[in-house]
């Protein structure tokens, strides 16, 4: 790891001075792909700007039928929150399953979502419920945020503020995770909002997705069995050591039908 | 109130508080006076001629003490790393043993091999220079397999060694195997991958070097499991230091595996640095760089076929084995596939005559060396995927055929048509044992309720026989072995009666500090907590060879028992002269000291006492103190064996293997502590099934590239992977050790690779799948299940 400083702003105005203030000034939020990137000397900056003590940053609260959660919150107070469960038990759900109890204590959803890579949990759950993403210049909803590959919308000197989850009629998560490193191979969100279902998969292609066809079937009939017939091309998806195109692409599929499972499950 | 804590019992570790209380004592915790730091630039190209190192900016930078190549060590007359133990080819000439460089000079042979050691007073200045060291590579064509390695026109990895053959080694009678074969009624025959594995201890490795002019001492700190051996050959072959200016210390290490076993570049580099520089110098090794540079394990391609006659009783075995060596040997590199390996072949079972070569392959790979089993779970691994198939394709029960043809226990000394002769052993009564503890009985019904629910459920079973306590002398010696295998121990006496044991085999996790203590408070009489137990120092500890091949107790514990049969001896020796006896009326029993037939008796901290403070002793006959020493040469091998049955349960949906049962009957001989064996036995399972499930060291044949460089990538066992096991020792007593002991320690890796893979088999057999290569992963199972779907629908 390279030297560099620390900053520990306590407002956003400082935060936003402070990643202005220089070149390679870095936002740090939970840190759990960034820390490890620095120590590998893979990257490396004049300095990191910590969030964790912006008080703006945090908690959650519900709105009518939208649910806000601070930018800095940890994985571990989602998936903990009485607030979460009630309103979108599967977002807790996911927030539980994120990494290992310690990077749960750690990570952030502002870090996992700006971060955008490519097998995180959260970005489906952004995605799927078309969450509005309240930076500090601007609002961008999530269908318009997710660009690819640990790319998004977001600008230099752009920060999250917190998240717009419209709460959703039902919704289930569920992923398939890497044997080794447990990030997920394959994971699909799908959510029923009135009429509309949304289906998005994360961890398969690069960058999350939703599945047009899925949705399509599963607005006819919010069954499992009623992707017993779809199927999602692979032909674009990711190919690594633990899974090749076609086995992400049928890992979609089951994953489909289990998040509805789940989905129904949660809503009785 | 200290008591005596003996053979059979399961005390606490002694050791655990430190551990569990964060005050062990590792390398990586050490600090030195005038201390500075390395860091290895390294290769990142499979093969490459290294035309020019540019180090001149690298040298400029803050904090930069030193940048060191592979020339200015050959320079200073530094030698290559040696080979512990040679092997002859079917020609009977030696193998071919191409120089070893602490630091690659001219060529670099796999991604990770070191081209330059950068010090600096602290890591990050280290690190920094080293981005800077221009080294001109002219790359080569690679090749990372060991099959690929010996085709015609592959990359030549040393002009000294044409198509990339360090040896083409065999054993056995290939003409009465030829003519079994003759005869057969029935022939298996297998292909199968033993895929490269890293060992991946919890504490990475680390090493300090350490120079004191004033004296000419040298001091090495070094994660180790022997230290003595290091000092043996770093010190005579590498650096050419006397052995008595050569301290080696091995402190408390966390987790060997066999990673550790092995002397490094690394440590010679140090050691040698900290003489060029003064002080002390410190490298601690980064995971990332761990798995690019600890000595890998496994890695073959086998084909093997088994002759059988009507009865399926087994005629002949025919194995040919493809053994990837990495680019260099590494110090026990060519014997593990060979010697550690084809004389297992034989199994629990009659085989009248079994022929094995082994083409030994020089690649473009990390070196491969022993990891925990070396060579056994191979060894193991064929005979019974050849046997389980075998039933398969004769149609007799996976148990039938087993109990057909194993070894009766009334054989037993049993010579196998492989070298060696099995002591003692009973696998008929471990095997039967182990059926009924996992409820074999039972699984037709489980395996319905899985169906009903949509899934496979598969029960495989898997024998296995290991050759522990490594070694013999005379027989290593025999085999190729460079040095001899006996073990020391010295138990000193305290004028209290407290003792201090000083023992050359290492704990790195084993519980050494507790048996042995419970041997010596057994043996002596000696509360458990007067017992201390050293090793890991060179300057401490007599001699030894350390702690791999399950030897620790088997050899090691044998030394510290002989050792105890001295101190009784002197200590009667001391009685009879108190109570003025004769020596052969005085009898030790319990701890104390009597004469037959009388009521006079002396305690044992009553006789160490008077050891010491010999007013009247007749000194020509009587010698002050009470401190003895033994070395321990075993006659044989010992041959723990035992019988694993496991049943998976697989999702058909997305191929992932569940391990739902897991049943162990070992055999290891006399047991010391209960606790510490079922922990052995544990941790070597869940390695085993590591192999059979998750585990996979896979290299890029286009780049070259470790692709499983990470925990990222490369998938290791977790707790959640596992239910609880069912394990149960049966016995039998070696005859051979004096406490009738076989070892414990790679049981558990040896005996479950082949018993996961034959249930994963048996689950997959309603598809017609009759082989798995390791390790089952939900990828490589989904794609079997998806194609003979694609198979039956196209039939």
């Amino acid at each position: 790891m390279k030297a560099f400083s620390l900053q520990k702003p306590a407002s956003v105005a400082d935060a936003v001075a402070a990643l202005g203030s220089a070149e390679d000034v870095l936002p740090l939020a939970g840190g759990m792909t960034l820390i490890p990137t620095l120590k590998q000397r893979l990257s490396e900056c004049a300095a990191l700007v910590d969030l964790s003590d912006v008080p703006e940053l945090r908690g959650i609260s519900l709105e009518g039928d939208v649910l806000v959660i601070g930018a800095m919150t940890r994985h571990t107070e989602v998936a903990n929150s009485d607030v979460v469960r009630k309103a979108i038990p599967s977002l807790a759900a996911l927030a539980s399953r994120i990494g290992d109890q310690q990077v749960r204590n750690r990570g952030t959803i502002g870090g996992s979502v700006a971060n955008n890579d490519p097998a995180a949990d959260y970005p489906a759950a952004v995605l799927v419920l078309n969450a509005e993403i309240v930076t500090n210049v601007r609002t961008i909803p999530a269908d318009a945020f997710f660009i690819g590959m640990f790319e998004t919308a977001l600008e230099p000197g752009e920060i999250i503020l917190r998240f717009r989850f419209p709460v959703p009629d039902m919704a289930g998560y569920a992923k398939f995770a890497s044997p080794a490193s447990r990030y997920a191979l394959a994971g699909v969100f799908v959510a029923r909002t009135g009429d509309s279902v949304r289906a998005v998969v994360t961890g398969a292609a690069s960058s999350v997705f939703r599945a047009t066809d899925v949705e399509n079937a599963l607005a006819r009939d919010f069954q499992p069995g009623a992707l017993d017939r779809i199927s999602i091309d692979p032909s674009e998806f990711l190919s690594d050591i633990h899974a090749d195109k076609d086995y992400r692409g049928h890992l979609a599929i089951v994953m489909a039908k289990r998040a509805v499972q789940t989905a129904l499950a949660l809503a009785e | 109130m200290p008591e005596v804590v003996g053979v059979g019992a399961s005390p606490k570790r002694k050791e655990d508080l430190r551990f569990v209380t964060g005050h062990g004592n590792y390398v990586a915790d050490i600090k030195r006076p005038n201390m500075s730091f390395g860091v290895f630039l390294r290769s990142p190209h499979a093969h490459a001629l290294i035309r020019s190192i540019d180090t001149s900016e690298a040298l400029e930078q803050p904090g930069v003490k030193a940048v060191f190549t592979g020339e200015d060590m050959k320079a200073d007359n530094v030698g290559g790393l040696p080979v512990g133990w040679g092997i002859s080819g079917k020609d009977g000439n030696p193998m071919k043993e191409p120089p070893h460089p602490p630091i690659a000079l001219g060529k670099v042979r796999y991604v990770g091999d070191a081209v330059a050691f950068v010090v600096a007073e602290t890591v990050e200045q280290a690190e920094a220079a080293a981005e800077l060291i221009e080294v001109d590579y002219e790359t080569l064509p690679h090749v990372v397999g060991a099959v690929e390695a010996l085709q015609p026109g592959a990359p030549q990895i040393y002009d000294e060694v044409p198509g990339n053959l360090c040896c083409d080694w065999d054993l056995g009678d290939c003409a009465a195997v030829d003519a079994a074969f003759e005869t057969a009624t029935h022939v298996t025959s297998i292909d199968l991958v033993n895929q490269r594995l890293v060992g991946n201890p919890m504490e990475p490795r680390a090493a300090i070097g350490e120079y004191d002019a004033a004296n000419g001492q040298h001091t090495l700190w070094t994660t180790s499991q022997f230290p003595h051996v290091v000092r043996l050959l770093m010190g005579e072959m590498v650096l050419g230091i006397p052995q008595h200016k050569l301290r080696v210390v091995a402190p408390d290490v966390g987790g060997g595996f066999g990673v550790k076993q092995f002397h490094y570049a690394e440590e010679a580099v140090v050691t040698w640095a900290a003489t060029k520089l003064g002080g002390a110098v410190k490298w601690v090794c980064q995971r990332s760089e761990g798995f690019i540079s600890d000595a890998h394990g496994r890695d073959h391609v086998t084909q093997a076929e088994l002759a059988l006659d009507t009865d399926g009783k087994f005629l002949a075995m025919r194995v040919r084995t493809y053994a990837n060596m990495g680019g260099y040997l590494s110090t026990f590199g060519p014997n593990i596939p060979t010697n550690l390996y084809a004389p297992l072949l034989s199994g629990v079972y009659v085989i009248p005559s079994i022929y094995c070569e082994v083409k030994v392959v020089f690649t473009n790979t990390v070196p491969v060396d022993a990891y925990r089993g070396a060579g056994r779970p191979e060894a193991t691994f064929v005979v019974e995927r050849l046997v389980d198939t075998a039933a398969l394709e004769m149609g007799i029960d996976k148990f039938e055929i087993r109990k057909r043809n194993m070894i009766p226990t009334e054989s037993y000394p049993y010579q196998t048509p492989v070298l060696v002769e099995y002591d003692s052993g009973d696998p008929l009564g471990c095997l039967e044992r182990s059926m009924e503890l996992a409820d074999v009985a039972g699984f037709a019904e489980r395996r319905s309720a899985s169906e009903a629910n949509g899934k496979y459920r598969g029960l495989g079973v898997s024998t296995y026989v290991e050759a522990c306590g490594l070694a013999p002398s005379r027989l290593a010696g025999q085999l190729g072995a460079r040095g001899g295998l006996y073990e020391s121990a010295n138990v000193r006496v305290h004028p209290s009666g407290a003792v201090t044991v000083l023992i050359g085999t290492h704990n790195h996790g084993q519980g050494h500090e507790t048996t042995f203590a419970q041997i010596v408070s057994e043996r002596l009489g000696v509360p458990f907590e007067n017992i201390d137990i050293v090793f890991g120092d060179t300057d401490k500890v007599q001699f030894g060879m350390g702690t791999y091949g399950s030897r620790s107790l088997v050899v090691g514990g044998s030394a510290l028992n002989k050792a105890s049969d001295k101190i009784i001896l002197k200590g009667r020796k001391i009685a009879a002269h108190q109570f003025e006896a004769a020596l052969e009326d005085v009898i030790f029993e319990k701890g104390e000291f009597s004469v037959s037939g009388t009521d006079k008796k002396k305690s044992f901290p009553e006789i160490a006492g008077a050891a010491y403070v010999p007013f009247d002793f007749p000194l020509e006959t009587l010698e002050p103190g009470l401190e003895e020493q033994a070395f321990y040469d075993p006659v044989n091998f010992t041959y723990p064996g035992g019988a694993h049955i496991c049943e998976v349960e697989i999702d058909p949906d997305t191929g992932v293997v569940r391990l739902d049962r897991y049943t162990a009957v070992d055999d290891v001989g006399t047991i010391i502590n209960p606790m510490i064996v079922e922990g052995q036995l544990q941790g070597g399972i869940v390695q085993g099934v590591g192999q059979a499930l998750f585990e996979h060291g896979v290299y890029d044949e286009q780049s070259g590239q470790l692709l499983s460089g990470s925990f990222m990538d490369y998938c290791m066992p977790r707790a959640d992977n596992f239910p609880d096991f069912t394990i149960k020792p049966h016995s039998t007593t070696c005859t051979h050790t004096p406490m009738g002991v076989k070892g414990c320690g790679e049981c558990g890796t040896i005996g479950s690779p082949a018993a996961v893979i034959n249930a994963v088999v048996d689950a997959l057999r309603p598809l017609g799948v009759s082989h798995v290569d390791m390790p089952a992963s939900p990828n490589r199972i989904w794609n079997i299940i998806n194609n003979s779907g694609a198979r039956a629908a196209a039939e």
